[in-house]
């Protein structure tokens, strides 16, 4: 539990740049340009009260971390691959170098020439964790201390205990951090994936509604949730990751 | 087919085009305490880590070794930095025997600690404390007093001795062999 200081300092903090935000909007005084923290909240609080809006945000988050939830697997398991065959290195890196180097946009695009719009943010938020997690966990894999693996081996731990006493415990820390960080590219990615692709139902789409119509506040708003619920996720995942190295 | 030696036999090895053993031949005895002496650099770790199979000779044999079960004191503590005292040394056998073996060494107040809690010499004692949980049937012990007190020096060395099976040490101190009472001695040029 936070401690009541803790919450206060929050707080506070939220209130400055709730302050700053409001008298810039003051000093723009178009709410065109420049929404106030009172119109987009009071726009928010509108838009939490209609079903569509939870359903939008639901398929969101449905893409996004399904995309992002296959990343890491398929990180994970390259990175296996890759870290124990030199062969399977050479072979696939060029691979992850395409993928680290290409502009995002340029995926949203042939992605919308072979898939169809609603899983486009899915295959992105996958093709920008999967480098990131491969990357991260295979480095840790090959930086594990083999004095400690030689150790494990001679004391009689089978390859399986092995795995789980030594590699596990040792490619933990990088992994998650690696899964933090990651979840924050593959919600950025995915919804400006949903911008591109339009799937009816998606944050994304309205985003771009709002900017067609030229409604600011819609577009403050609509951003606003994206920020509460990436950061409720990562909230939620750092919580259960402190778990996880708690149990292991 | 059981031996009461270990027969190294013509034993050569290089890395990287150094030469670290050359034609070395020696009688280990499957009993008691073997004391290997040798100057820095004259092969001593190399040849436990032929002997325990971690590397491959060049050239010779070692016979003798395939049925053994060592326990290993390693030149380094090789402690899991993640977890417990404890832990460390139940990796290859029980939290029964883990437990035993930390209080034979003193350490019955630390079971609980991580290995950065410990110092330099309760490391020490704990990579100890493994070997002797293990239950091997023979012991390979490289420098395993390096940061020990006399003290603890003495209660290691009869903890170890009371293990009752073979002993191979590497020390280059007289008087830690001598803690061992009567040793065999090989010595590497």
């Amino acid at each position: 539990m936070p401690s009541k200081r803790k919450l206060l300092q929050t707080a506070l903090i939220a209130l400055t740049y709730l302050a700053i935000w409001e008298a810039v909007s003051l000093l723009v005084g178009k709410e065109l340009l420049l929404p106030s923290p009172l119109s987009t909240l009071s726009r928010l609080a509108v838009l939490l009260t209609k079903g569509d809006s939870w359903l939008y945000a639901g398929l969101t988050l449905l893409r996004i971390m399904s995309g992002y939830l296959l990343g890491v697997l398929a990180g994970v398991l390259l990175a296996v691959l890759t870290a124990r065959s030199r062969f399977a290195e050479a072979l696939l890196s060029p691979l992850r170098a395409i993928v680290k180097a290409s502009p995002v946009t340029s995926f949203i695009l042939l992605a919308l020439l072979w898939l169809s719009s609603d899983l486009v943010p899915l295959f992105i938020s996958f093709l920008m964790v999967v480098p990131m997690v491969w990357t991260a966990t295979a480095e840790a894999i090959i930086q594990t201390d083999p004095r400690l693996v030689e150790m494990g081996k001679l004391f009689g731990l089978s390859r399986r205990q092995v795995v789980r006493k030594i590699y596990i415990p040792s490619v933990l820390p990088q992994f998650l951090a690696v899964c933090t960080t990651s979840l924050g590219f593959a919600w950025k990615s995915g919804v400006a994936a949903e911008i591109i692709a339009l799937p009816q139902k998606s944050i994304g789409f309205m985003l771009y509604q709002s900017k067609l119509r030229i409604e600011t506040v819609d577009l403050f708003a609509w951003t606003l949730m994206i920020v509460a619920l990436s950061m409720l996720l990562e909230w939620l995942l750092v919580r259960s990751m402190r778990r996880i190295r708690h149990d292991v | 087919m059981t031996y009461d030696v270990i027969s190294v036999k013509n034993l050569s090895k290089s890395f990287g085009g150094h030469i670290v053993l050359k034609n070395f031949s020696a009688q280990i005895p499957l009993c008691g305490v073997t004391v290997i002496r040798g100057a820095s650099g004259a092969g001593k770790t190399t040849l436990f880590r032929l002997l325990l199979g971690l590397e491959k000779p060049d050239a010779g044999e070692i016979v003798g070794m395939k049925k053994r079960i060592p326990a290993v004191v390693f030149q380094e503590d090789r402690l899991l930095p993640w977890t417990t005292a404890l832990d460390n040394v139940a990796i290859g056998s029980n939290e029964a025997r883990a437990e035993a073996a930390l209080s034979r060494l003193g350490l019955c107040e630390s079971t609980c600690q991580l290995p950065r809690e410990l110092s330099g010499g309760m490391k020490r004692r704990v990579a100890i404390a493994r070997a002797l949980a293990y239950g091997g049937d023979i012991l390979f012990l490289d420098e395993p007093f390096t940061g020990l007190d006399e003290e603890n020096k003495r209660i290691a060395a009869n903890a170890l001795l009371s293990a009752n099976v073979p002993i191979l040490v590497i020390t280059h101190d007289d008087a830690e062999a001598e803690l061992f009472g009567e040793y065999c001695e090989i010595v590497i040029d």
